[in-house]
C-alpha cells in the first residue's frame, strides 16, 4: 500500500507530527507514517539572507531516501522543519513541493502566532499544518493552486490566506487527485 | 489555477529560473525559462506570451536592452523586469522604456503573484473590449457594407426584407456609394444566394455589344461570332443578373429587356430558340432616372418593371458619422494588404476627412486611405499624407450638368459655411445685399448641414 512518510527535521513537537499524520492520511486517503528525526538543517543555512533554503532541504530530504530507501516508487515524502525557510526568489515560503513528483517539505516558523507577535495558539498552529501539508503534497499528485478560498490548495502566499482556507480539497480538486492517483497506479 | 496563461523567464542564473519556473508552475501558469536575451527575442518572435519576467543584469544583452528588442516586436507584451540590484535609476529607465513593473529578488510571494494576476486581469478586460467592440462593429456591417448612421441602418433593414422576395429591385444613388455591394448583399441574403451573382455594367459597353453580352448569340450572328455564346442572363440562371447604370442602354435595348422581364424567356443574337429564364434583377443607376423617362430617354413601361422596389444609397456627404467606421476599415484593410501598422489618423487628418463633401463618394474615401497607407511615413496618418483634394476641405465644384439654380444654391451654402452662417459677412463676399441673400436662402430653402 502506498504510503506518506513524514520526516521530521530538527526538533519537532511529536504532537503536532501525530496530527499532522493523522488529518493528512484522512484529507488524501493514504497512509501515513513518521520516520526518525533527520538532523538539524543547518547546511540549508543562508548567513546573507538569514533564512534557510528550501530547495537545499528538500534535495536533502530525497538525498536520504536515495541512500536509505524507506519507501516505494509511489510513496510521498514530507519534510517538516522549524525554521524560516526561502527561495532564491521569494522573501519567505510556508513550504514547497516538487510538482507532480517525490517530496515536499513545510516550515511551522511562519505559521506560529509568535513569528507575529501575538501570544502562541497551539490548536492554531496545528490547523495551520495541517493545511500547508496537504497542500504542498497536493502539488507533489500534481495538483495546482485552485481559486477556490476554500479549497486547501487555495494560494497561500500569507498567513491570512492560511487561514481562510479550510484544510480539505474542494470537488474539483479531488476528483483531479483521483485521476492523478489512479494514472500513478496505472 | 490559469492553465492557458504562458510566462517566459528570461533569467541568466539557473537556480532563478528553476525556483520561479517551479513556484509559477505551482500556480497553474505554463511556464518557459531562458537563459539570455537572444533566446527569448526568439521565443517573442515565434509564440505567444502573455508575461514576461526578464531580469535586470545578464551578461551581452541585459534587461533593459531585452524589454527594448520586445516592445520594438510587439509592444503589447507585458514585461517585468526583476532585479536583486535595485536602483532608482535602473527603475526609472525600464518604467520609460514601457516595462509593466520593476520588482525587486527576491519579491514577496504576495507582491509577483498579484503583479501577474493584474496583468492576466488587464488583458482579459482587453480581450473582452475587443470582442464586445467586434460584436458592436458586426451591428454596423452587413455583408461588407458598413454604416452606423440611421440612414444606413434603414438601408440595411431594407435590404434584409426585400432579399426575401423575389422582386425587381432598382438601387439608385451616385457612383461610389456601393450599389454592387448592395445587390450581392440581397442575392446573398435571398433564397437564389446558391445561384450565380452575374453583374453586367451597361455603360461599358456599345449597343451592339451589350445585347451578346446581355442575351448571348449564334455563331455567326455577327462577323467575329465564331461560335455560339451564352449571355448574362443564361449565365445567371437560378441566381440573380445585376445590371449596373440601367440608364444608359439604348431603346433597343430597353425593349429586349422588357420583354424578358415580362416573359422570362429570351432569344439569343441571331438565334430563332426561346430560352427560358428563372433571373432576378437588381438594376441600378446613378442617374435620376424618372427624370429621364419624363425626357423620353427611358422606357416609362421598364421603368415600372425594375423599379419593384427602390433602395436610395445616401452619399457619403449625408452621412458622415460613418467615415469614422469607414476610415477604420479601410485602414485595417490595406495595413494587412501593405504589411504596415498604424495607430490611426491624426486629429488634422481626421478634421480635413470629416470635412470634405466627398464626391466620389465611398469608392473615393477608400482611394485616400490605400494612397495614405502607402505614402505614410509615421505610425499616425497626418494631412500630408491626404491627396491635394480632400485637404481642400471639400470646396465645392460645379459640373457643366448642373442646372443653374443647384450652383447657386451649393454655393451660397458652401459660403454661408465658411463664415459660420454669418449673414452679413457671407452677402459681402458673394457680392450682394443681406435681403437678397436671406431671400435666396429661403427661396431655395437651404439648410444647416
Amino acid at each position: 500500500v502506498s504510503r506518506i512518510f513524514i520526516l521530521p527535521i530538527g526538533f519537532i513537537d511529536p504532537a503536532i507530527l501525530r496530527i499532522v499524520s493523522r488529518k493528512v492520511a484522512a484529507r488524501l486517503n493514504y497512509n501515513c507514517k513518521v520516520l526518525q528525526n533527520m538532523e538539524e538543517p543547518s547546511y540549508a543555512f543562508e548567513p546573507q539572507r538569514k533564512q534557510y533554503s528550501s530547495s537545499r532541504i528538500l534535495k536533502e530530504i530525497l538525498n536520504k531516501e536515495r541512500s536509505h530507501p524507506v519507501a516505494d516508487g509511489a510513496a510521498k515524502l514530507l519534510g517538516v522543519v522549524d525554521v524560516d525557510l526561502c527561495t532564491p526568489i521569494l522573501t519567505f515560503i510556508f513550504g514547497e513541493a516538487q510538482l507532480g513528483g517525490r517530496a515536499a517539505l513545510i516550515s511551522l516558523s511562519r505559521l506560529r502566532q509568535e513569528y507575529y507577535g501575538l501570544s502562541p495558539n497551539p490548536g492554531l498552529l496545528m490547523e495551520r499544518a495541517v493545511k500547508e501539508a496537504v497542500h504542498e503534497l497536493g502539488h507533489t499528485f500534481g495538483l495546482t493552486h485552485c481559486s477556490n478560498t476554500k479549497c486547501v490548495m487555495y494560494f497561500s502566499n500569507s498567513i491570512r490566506n492560511v487561514d481562510v482556507k479550510t484544510d480539505r480539497l474542494c470537488n474539483g480538486c479531488c476528483m483531479l487527485l483521483s485521476e492523478k492517483k489512479r494514472s500513478v497506479l496505472e | 489555477m490559469r492553465q492557458d496563461v504562458h510566462i517566459l523567464i528570461v533569467d541568466d542564473e539557473i537556480i532563478m529560473r528553476d525556483s520561479l519556473s517551479e513556484w509559477l508552475r505551482e500556480d497553474g501558469y505554463k511556464v518557459v525559462a531562458v537563459e539570455d536575451g537572444f533566446q527569448a527575442l526568439e521565443k517573442v518572435k515565434r509564440e505567444k506570451w502573455d508575461v514576461l519576467l526578464v531580469d535586470l543584469k545578464m551578461p551581452r544583452m541585459d534587461g533593459l536592452e531585452v524589454l527594448e528588442k520586445v516592445k520594438e516586436f510587439n509592444e503589447e507584451i507585458p514585461v517585468i523586469i526583476m532585479t536583486a540590484y535595485a536602483t532608482v535609476d535602473s527603475a526609472v529607465r525600464a518604467m520609460k522604456k514601457g516595462a509593466y513593473d520593476y520588482i525587486v529578488k527576491p519579491f514577496n510571494p504576495e507582491e509577483i503573484g498579484l503583479a501577474i494576476r493584474k496583468i492576466i486581469a488587464y488583458q482579459d478586460l482587453l480581450k473582452e473590449n475587443i470582442y464586445l467592440r467586434q460584436e458592436l462593429e458586426k451591428k454596423y456591417e452587413f455583408k461588407d457594407i458598413i454604416g452606423k448612421s440611421h440612414k444606413m441602418q434603414e438601408v440595411f433593414a431594407l435590404v434584409k426584407t426585400v432579399a426575401k422576395s423575389n422582386s425587381t429591385v432598382l438601387i439608385e444613388s451616385e457612383s461610389g456609394t456601393g450599389k454592387e455591394l448592395v445587390a450581392r448583399a440581397i442575392h446573398s441574403s435571398s433564397l437564389r444566394s446558391e445561384g450565380p451573382f452575374v453583374a453586367v455594367s451597361c455603360a461599358a459597353l456599345p449597343e451592339s455589344l451589350l445585347e451578346s453580352e446581355l442575351f448571348g448569340h449564334e455563331k455567326g450572328a455577327f462577323t467575329g461570332a465564331v461560335s455560339a455564346k451564352k449571355g448574362r442572363f443564361e449565365l445567371a440562371d437560378t441566381g440573380t443578373l445585376f445590371l449596373d447604370e440601367i440608364g444608359e442602354i439604348s431603346q433597343k435595348t430597353q425593349v429586349n429587356l422588357l420583354r424578358v422581364l415580362e416573359e422570362k424567356e429570351f432569344r439569343r443574337v441571331g438565334g430563332t430558340e426561346l430560352i427560358k429564364t428563372d433571373v432576378r434583377i437588381i438594376a441600378a443607376t446613378n442617374k435620376d432616372l424618372k427624370a429621364r423617362v419624363e425626357e423620353g430617354k427611358f422606357r416609362e413601361d421598364l421603368y415600372y418593371r425594375i423599379n419593384v422596389v427602390s433602395i436610395q444609397l445616401p452619399p457619403l456627404r449625408d452621412r458622415k458619422e460613418d467615415i469614422p467606421l469607414l476610415v477604420q476599415h479601410f485602414l485595417t484593410k490595406y495595413c494587412i494588404e501593405n504589411k504596415k501598422e498604424f495607430e490611426g489618423l491624426s486629429e488634422e487628418a481626421s478634421r480635413i476627412l470629416m470635412k470634405y463633401d466627398w464626391p466620389g463618394n465611398v469608392r473615393e474615401l477608400e482611394n485616400v486611405i490605400e494612397r495614405a497607407v502607402v505614402v505614410a511615413k509615421e505610425r499616425i496618418i497626418l494631412p500630408e499624407d491626404l491627396p491635394p483634394l480632400a485637404q481642400l476641405g471639400g470646396k465645392f465644384k460645379p459640373t457643366s450638368d448642373m442646372p443653374l439654380r443647384e450652383v447657386e444654391k451649393e454655393h451660397m451654402l458652401h459660403a454661408l459655411e465658411s463664415h459660420n452662417w454669418n449673414i452679413t459677412k457671407t452677402a459681402k463676399t458673394l457680392g450682394i445685399d443681406r435681403n437678397t441673400l436671406a431671400s435666396k436662402i429661403k427661396k431655395y430653402q437651404i439648410k444647416k448641414r
